[in-house]
């Protein structure tokens, strides 16, 4: 892949007439800084910045995107009010709040567990890391899809396994049917997933810890248990901190995962924002309602990830 | 205490901190499993209950999955010349025939040519701008650097609608185009960011000795950086390609046919009263199986890679 890239500079520059090269070559740094930069911030604003312009531009009017020749009138603020008073989007806040809760505190605990597990350091422990973060990487699509068969009530895989251990008839519970356990079976599903992705930042954060901190805590005579909670914990703190932000933003949009577990069903227990927005904008046609949903959810996003951000750097420095 | 360091475990806790871990990694590959088995079992034996574990493996999945196929009478199937290859005997034991290629092989098809499109650019786009915020003094680079890493947070749905205007209005719905430049555009802020870390790491006194030896900055950059930076831009490269390859929100909304990719098409996959699991197992575990191999190759720099390089380790 490099040679392909490094060979193909090297062709881009061979290629160019002379003049064009001589005048490449002859660039100033700050001219090459620009070159460098501009076509990068010009795909950004063309396929990111101009679609937001016009997004915040239609929240404002009552346009419908599969009725493109009707008047389009200007409904200035309707289409925020009507949605912070609407009580299916606060229905649908609860069902992702649910799901964001549920899946932090889980992939937490179980992570960071796991973490402190491998940073016992016994033989094999890079080869089990790799095992376990193999399911992070896959198509939550396509990996959702194939979850569904997994909980089919008697022939899933699933409740077989929760039959077997419990002793409960496979087929008297439906995880995916029912309006008690759908918002679990997602919870679950999503913390198979993403657990690795908690434990491999908490093991980059164990690992950070300089042994001589335990080695002047074990002179002092600090137990165990009080070395954990004041030298691991908060020197992992951070690092969790990064990954439960991160964690937050992917779930708070989450969309392609739980679409295919349960299309936001039954009902709408399962119905996360994200999904609820597609309803909003692609079944329902309310484009102007619905770019109004998307301007609050980009607000949202933009605080949370400017937080990450600050998160980031002070990891950096460690 | 022991002859060891302070902070090295004991033999035992060490035991015990491997069986669980074993443990652990045992029942998260279990799904896995699953997907990689059912594509080898027969339609009857994957819905079989209790689940079947010991079957008897057959291709009919993978058959399945790559063509369409029509049933005929019994009558008719007698008239038939004898099946030519594997999967016409296959297809003849459920009283059907070929009719013609599934569409799974075109949609596949779409998933290389708009992931390596996408990350072929991402990592052109994302090597200069990444080089230039390293090596340069650029205004306001921090704040810059924050939006373009604040576009990747967006919720695709809430992207799209705009999107899906636009590409209608300019003709991109459903193009490959549409989607590599789409896909980019979503890649660069990882590709940057990743590169970024990449490139800091790299000495600027290499570059500083070409550029004394007579290098211009361009040369510089091409024949001492990009060398030095190959691992960094390999193992970036291959995030971006797992994205694309693992998106569906805009593959769903934006693509219907022609450009179509394989992870909205999987999850349509039908066959006789639902969905066709072995076939559906049969296209996830193909489809799957490139993801886990890069997995592997990629295991020292993954945690950089899903932090956007925060985290180096």
């Amino acid at each position: 892949m490099t040679d392909v890239i490094a060979t193909a500079a090297d062709r881009a520059a061979r290629a160019t007439p002379p003049s064009v090269a001589r005048r490449v070559r002859g660039l100033s740094d700050r001219a090459i800084a620009w070159l460098f930069v501009a076509p990068t911030i010009f795909l950004l604003l063309a396929i990111n910045i101009f679609p937001l312009i016009w997004t915040i531009r239609l929240s404002f009017t009552n346009f419908a995107a599969n009725r493109p020749n009707r008047e389009v009138d200007w409904v200035g603020l309707r289409n925020y009010e009507r949605i912070l008073t609407d009580g299916d989007i606060w229905l649908s806040m609860q069902a992702t709040a649910h799901f964001l809760f549920w899946t932090i505190a889980l992939q937490v605990l179980i992570g960071f567990a796991l973490a402190w597990l491998i940073n016992q350091k016994f033989r094999g422990d890079d080869l089990w890391t790799t095992i376990i973060v193999l399911p992070m990487m896959l198509s939550p699509a396509v990996v959702g899809n194939f979850w569904t068969f997994l909980y089919q009530p008697q022939i899933g895989l699933f409740n077989y396994a929760v039959a077997w251990v419990t002793g409960a008839d496979p087929s008297s519970f439906e995880m995916l049917g029912s309006v008690t356990l759908a918002p679990w079976a997602i919870v679950i599903v999503d913390t198979w997933m993403w657990t690795p992705f908690v434990m491999l930042i908490c093991l980059a954060g164990l690992r950070s810890i300089p042994e001589s901190i335990y080695e002047a805590a074990e002179i002092d005579r600090a137990s165990p248990w009080r070395q954990f909670w004041t030298i691991t914990v908060p020197m992992v703190a951070p690092f969790l901190m990064l990954a439960v932000l991160f964690r937050g933003i992917e779930n708070f949009k989450m969309f392609d995962l739980v679409v295919q577990l349960t299309g936001g069903g039954p009902g709408s227990v399962t119905e996360l924002a994200s999904i609820n927005l597609k309803r909003e904008a692609f079944e329902k046609w309310r484009t102007g309602y619905s770019s109004a949903y998307a301007v609050i959810l980009f607000v949202t996003i933009f605080g949370l990830a400017s937080i990450y951000v600050k998160a980031l750097n002070r990891v950096k420095a460690r | 205490m022991s002859a060891h360091s302070v902070t090295e475990p004991s033999p035992g806790r060490k035991r015990v901190a491997a069986a669980l871990v074993v443990a652990y990694a045992l029942i998260t590959l279990l799904p896995l499993m699953w997907i990689f088995a059912t594509g080898f079992k027969s339609p009857p034996d994957s819905i079989a209950y209790p689940p079947k574990i010991a079957f008897e493996p057959t291709l009919e999945g993978y058959v399945n999955l790559f063509t369409t196929r029509t049933r005929v009478t019994p009558e008719q199937l007698q008239a038939l010349p004898p099946p030519d290859g594997l999967a016409e005997t296959i297809v003849r034991n459920r009283d059907m025939v070929i009719a013609g290629p599934s569409k799974f092989g075109e949609r596949f098809m779409n998933s290389v040519i708009i992931g390596f499109g996408s990350t072929f650019l991402s990592i052109f786009l994302g090597t200069l701008a990444a080089y230039a915020f390293s090596r340069f003094r650029i205004p306001l680079s921090d704040d810059l650097l924050f939006f373009i890493l604040s576009t990747r947070m967006m919720p695709p749905i809430a992207v799209a609608i705009p999107i899906f205007l636009m590409y209608r209005t300019l003709g991109l719905s459903d193009t490959h185009l549409g989607m590599i430049l789409l896909y980019t555009a979503v890649n660069i802020s990882l590709a940057v960011w990743l590169l970024k870390g990449f490139i800091d790491e790299i000495p600027r006194e290499y570059e500083e000795a070409a550029l004394i030896d007579g290098y211009t900055r361009f040369q510089a950059f091409v024949k001492v950086v990009l060398p030095q930076a190959a691992t960094g831009i390999a193992s970036t490269a291959i995030f971006c390609l797992i994205f694309a390859w693992n998106e569906y929100a805009f593959a769903v909304l934006l693509t219907s046919g022609t450009a179509q990719t394989a992870p909205p098409f999987i999850p349509t996959i039908i066959g006789v009263g639902g969905q066709d699991w072995p076939a559906v197992a049969a296209g996830a575990t193909l489809f799957l199986l490139p993801v886990l191999v890069f997995t592997v190759l990629l295991r020292k720099h993954l945690l950089r890679g899903i932090t956007f390089g925060a985290v180096r380790k």
